[in-house]
């Protein structure tokens, strides 16, 4: 019986240091130099590994940073300049300031705006419904609502609205990181420069058709009549594709568009109310 | 017409099978080797099958709707067939608070905690009744004898199965004197293929799971692959062992129509989320059932292996799915 | 026994409601909208301007490049102007409208009804005037004709195959042709064969067309290289290389065309048109489909100029049914469904098919059960179950490495399946992607 135990322990022990000298040797062989700094940014990022930046993940995007002559073009959207810092710090750069910055959704076809014509009946997914047709209104440019976009988020920051059938943006959560952007078959989110108090100055419609047909669509669509871009003082609209868009690299807020837009397609939100006029009431509250 | 019309990718048209009609023939499928096993054991089996069949429901509609926060899933009788499987391979005076804890560990462990209804890596009735064999093994290899329709619950009279006979006196290299022998305890061919023996519900009438087998391939509910090469190979390795040293070994037919070899490799095997998906596939996994049944049967400690076969064989599935592929259009027939 | 294809396939409910019904010619539109994109390949460029008058049969927009096809007026009038105008998807495309005046036709087109069966065009100028008249595939793709009427260098063909299969459910246009148009067909398959160099052709039917089947049987008698062959039912026959395998036993490989094996397949709608453009001169500006629907009050196939509303079909054909839940131009399976009967008639409408609200609604899908019933269904051997699990998750490299490609969107797999998954609208999506990935590569 002893016997049976003992060769059982010094069959098992030798197996076992067996094993560890050939882990050790193939250990020793195949190790991969990384730079240590690697291992620093990473600790650094958000590690959200969301694809924001660019990168497939964290430890792509610090492994670009550490390999990178300057930091120009690479930035981290979920940390913001705060991230950014820590790793110019650990890597002796400098990280230029970045604008952080928010997503919004520029359609506002509800089914009130914009009457349904069809439903659809495949499969739930944004991409597939684009690929088959123009969608559930006369608009072959606005939101399909099927919520692609709120799928791809990883940070709760979008939501379907059931009563509008629109993506909501929380912008509380929102870390442009862009996933949105690049769900939407439509091209229908944007990354917008964040303001003081979360104002919002943009058009919210996507639709290239001419003001006939555009307008029979949608109640509130950009017609691209181009009466924002007269009032407007410091070049920050531009018309194409009978299609009025607000940068919001260059908008001063100064408020002067929305009041001038025939159809309500321009929406200013989380600003105080207009003291002469009453609040229009296309607004949408996000 | 005031309705808006519906959009959507083609195809427009739909084939009329459902996942609960596909499970509800299996349950038909089932019916004869139910009412066999009713015949012999009487209203007893009834009751382990209802008791097996209620639990399961039951379990599935709480684990969805209070632990999963889904719409139960009860609607698509693949609870149903788990229960029926599940009873199927059990003794018929099995109590009903162990019916119950295999029912839990069918539908709770093997099916829910993988996500449900299609991501159950094991046949959900094999781990339960795995489960009760390992945790009850003195409960689940009591075999009463079927003594008809009056046969009360509790009062059986046990006695051995074929197998375990058998599995006793391979190496005593007197089978084939014991099947000759007039009046021995080892069932002959005519009580196997009727179901006058002991066993587990389900698994005594040969002839039921037969017609279980032709109906569900007559309704395209299964292929062939799965239940032909399991026998097959069954067949042809006990026959090679037989040949050797017809002594200590029992012929084929015997083995084919003896045990749970029949349910499983029908009902149990054939089960569509652990089986491979590719006939290459099902032909592969089907003869690994078919090797590992012989194997523990003739050699193992255990007399029956045809449920520890499927599992071990369903553990193989998603590596057989992997790399046998179907045969590709254009593979076939190389031309120009 | 009868010849089929091996791998696959299912026996969708045939519907052929329409196949008694003769062709019936429908009366001109008030107004045709006729888009410059009704084929595979580059639009064509509009060669007309808002306000010219233009007859039956006048090029109104060129094709750009080889892959591409002329337009020609179907009707007589007056251009009321060019714009973009919603096609049957809903997006907006390039279309060419005209106000209906009159009936007047392009003088050089032969509006006899005699058939002619003299070939006197060569080869070269066959493949010519198709290119010039606009001959677009029949059977639903509208690949441009011309491309598949020579032989490109270096390959050989030794047989051409007439898809006559008509497999998919409800549609009958091509039936009625073969019954009604048997000689001009032949004339048609004789004239492919002389572009090609070909010495024999076969037409491939399925026998739920019996009198079809004998009809040009008999027929064929008359003309040297042509044979009729039955085949049992069973979907997607109609597909090129489902067809390719079932008549000759040859299997083009993945990703090839069917030349690679020394045959082509033309559609015998294609035929007739091809008949008409070189012996008659007349282009491609009236097709026949099949106007259908289990409420419809007189389904019927009719013969209709390029660019009529659908809305004028289905009125002739008893006006829309109040259960209508969709309205699909094309066959069942693989057909397009339309959010409007405004949309028109293009080359490429074989059908247009009315469903009840019991058809039309697709079931809530369920979890997949790996029942493995799509894998058996798929006639190219795919495994669709997998396809739509990798396209959900864009993983490219694999769904190319599982031959998603192959994929012809027959629809066997979405059909077959008890759990009612989507299974080809992933797919679908997952061959965009992929797609997408395999040109990018062979850019670089």
């Amino acid at each position: 019986m002893s016997s049976t135990v003992l060769i059982t322990i010094i069959s098992l022990s030798t197996l076992g240091l067996l094993a560890a000298i050939v882990l050790f040797f193939v250990a020793r062989k195949f190790k991969v130099y990384e730079d240590p700094r690697i291992d620093q940014v990473e600790e650094a990022l958000p590690g959200a590994n969301c694809g924001g930046c660019g990168f497939a993940g964290c430890r792509n995007f610090a492994e670009a940073l550490v390999k990178a002559e300057s930091f120009e073009g690479l930035n981290c959207p979920v940390g913001g300049s705060d991230t950014m810092k820590s790793a110019a710090e650990i890597l002796g750069r400098v990280a230029p300031e970045v604008e952080p910055r928010v997503a919004v959704v520029r359609c506002n076809g509800t089914p009130e705006h914009s009457p349904r014509t069809n439903s659809y009946d495949g499969a739930p997914n944004c991409t597939i419904a684009h690929s088959v047709y123009g969608g559930e209104t006369g608009c072959s440019y606005g939101c399909l609502g099927l919520g692609e976009c709120v799928d791809a988020c990883d940070f709760d920051a979008m939501y379907m609205d059931s009563v509008t059938e629109l993506p909501v943006i929380i912008d509380d959560n929102c870390v442009a990181c862009g996933a949105c952007v690049r769900a939407c078959p439509r091209d229908i989110i944007e990354l917008r420069k964040k303001s003081k108090k979360e104002r919002k100055i943009y058009v919210c419609c996507v639709n290239e058709d001419k003001g006939g047909p555009a307008r029979k669509a949608c109640k509130v669509a950009c017609i691209g009549c181009g009466k924002c871009q007269q009032v407007c003082e410091f070049d920050a609209i531009t018309i194409a594709n009978n299609l009025a868009f607000i940068d919001s690299d260059k908008c001063k807020f100064c408020r002067k568009c929305e009041p001038v837009c025939p159809t309500g397609a321009i929406l200013e939100l989380n600003f105080p109310p207009r003291k002469p006029k009453e609040e229009k009431e296309a607004k949408v509250e996000a | 017409m005031n309705k808006l019309l519906k959009i959507s990718p083609s195809p427009h048209v739909t084939g009329k099978e459902t996942t609960g009609k596909l499970m509800f023939g299996v349950v038909i499928a089932l019916l004869p080797a139910l009412a066999a096993t009713i015949w012999f054991f009487g209203w007893a089996a009834l009751l382990v099958t209802a008791v097996s069949v209620v639990s399961c429901v039951i379990f599935e509609f709480l684990i969805t709707k209070y632990i999963l926060k889904k719409t139960p899933t009860i609607n698509d009788g693949s609870a149903v067939v788990t229960g029926l499987l599940l009873a199927f391979c059990l003794p018929v005076n099995l109590p009903v608070w162990i019916i119950i804890i295999g029912a839990l560990v069918a539908i709770g462990v093997a099916k829910m905690t993988f996500g449900g209804l299609g991501n159950n890596p094991f046949n959900p009735a094999l781990v339960g009744r795995v489960f009760l064999f390992l945790s009850f093994p003195v409960q689940m290899t009591t075999w009463p004898v079927p003594r008809g329709f009056a046969t009360g619950y509790a009062d059986a009279e046990t006695g051995a199965t074929a197998l375990s006979i058998l599995n006793e006196n391979y190496d005593k290299g007197n089978i084939d004197s014991l099947l000759n022998t007039p009046g021995s305890e080892l069932p002959g061919y005519s009580q196997l293929f009727w179901g006058e023996m002991g066993g587990s519900l389900g698994e005594i009438a040969a002839f039921a799971l037969i017609l279980g087998l032709i109906y569900m391939l007559a309704k395209k509910i299964i292929t062939w692959h799965i239940p032909v090469s399991i026998l097959g190979t069954v067949a042809v390795f006990t026959a090679l062992l037989w040949l050797a040293n017809p002594s200590s070994n029992i012929d084929p037919l015997y083995h084919l129509m003896s045990g749970g070899l029949l349910l499983g490799a029908i009902f149990m095997a054939t089960d569509y989320v652990t089986s491979p998906m590719s006939g290459r596939g099902m032909i592969v996994y089907g003869i690994g059932i078919g090797v590992i049944t012989v194997l523990i049967r003739r050699f193992g400690a255990y007399p029956e292996g045809v449920q520890f076969a499927i599992l071990i064989m369903n553990a193989f599935t998603p590596l057989i799915n992997t790399y046998l592929k179907p045969v590709r259009f254009g593979e076939e027939v190389k031309h120009g | 026994m009868l010849k089929t294809f091996p791998k696959g396939g299912v026996h969708p409910p045939e519907n052929k409601l329409s196949s008694v019904s003769p062709v019936e010619v429908l009366p001109t539109p008030q107004q045709v909208v006729i888009p410059v994109s009704q084929h595979i390949g580059a639009p064509a460029s509009p060669v007309v301007k808002k306000g010219d008058m233009v007859k039956a049969g006048e090029v109104i927009a060129t094709g750009q490049g080889f892959v591409s096809a002329n337009i020609h007026s179907s009707v007589s009038g007056k251009v009321l102007k060019i714009d973009k105008m919603p096609d049957s998807t809903g997006y907006k495309q390039l279309s060419v409208i005209i106000d209906v005046e009159g009936d007047e036709w392009d003088p050089a087109i032969d509006r006899s009804e005699t058939v002619v069966r003299e070939i006197s065009l060569s080869a070269e100028e066959i493949v010519k005037r198709c290119n010039a008249m606009g001959i677009v595939g029949m059977g639903g793709a509208t690949f441009p004709s011309h491309v598949k009427l020579s032989v490109p260098p270096g390959k050989k063909c030794d047989i051409l195959i007439i898809n006559g299969v008509e497999c998919e459910p409800y549609l009958t246009s091509d039936h009625r042709i073969m019954i009604e148009r048997g000689e001009e067909l032949l004339t048609g398959v004789t004239i492919i064969m002389k572009a090609l160099g070909v010495e024999r052709a076969i037409i491939g039917i399925e026998n739920n067309k019996p009198d079809a089947i004998e009809n040009l049987t008999s027929l064929a008698a008359a003309f040297s290289g042509i044979s009729v062959q039955p085949l049992s039912v069973k979907y997607p026959q109609g597909g090129e290389k489902q067809l390719i395998r079932a008549l000759i036993k040859r299997e083009v490989p993945s990703g090839k065309l069917p030349i690679e094996v020394g045959t082509v397949v033309h559609n015998v709608g294609t035929a007739v048109a091809v008949y008409e453009a070189v012996q008659k001169n007349k282009p491609l500006i009236e097709r026949v489909v099949t106007v259908t629907g289990k409420d419809l009050a007189r389904p019927c196939n009719l013969l209709v100029r390029i660019g009529t509303p659908v809305a004028d079909l289905i009125n002739f054909a008893g006006g829309i049914p109040e259960s209508t839940a969709k309205i699909v131009n094309g066959g069942p399976m693989m057909g397009k469904a339309i959010s409007t009967p405004e949309v028109p008639v293009t080359k490429g409408t074989s059908g247009i098919i009315l469903f009840t609200e019991e058809e039309a609604v697709r079931n809530p899908s369920g979890p997949c059960i790996r029942c493995g019933k799509c894998i058996t269904a798929c006639a190219m051997g795919l495994e669709p179950f997998l396809l739509m699990t990798l396209a959900s998750r864009a993983l490219t490299e694999r769904m190319e490495k599982e031959r998603i490609m192959d994929c012809m969107e027959c629809g066997s797999c979405s059909y077959i399946c008890p759990a009612s998954r989507p299974l080809l609208d992933y797919i679908r999506l997952g061959k965009q992607l992929t797609g997408k990935v395999i040109r990018e590569r062979s850019h670089k």
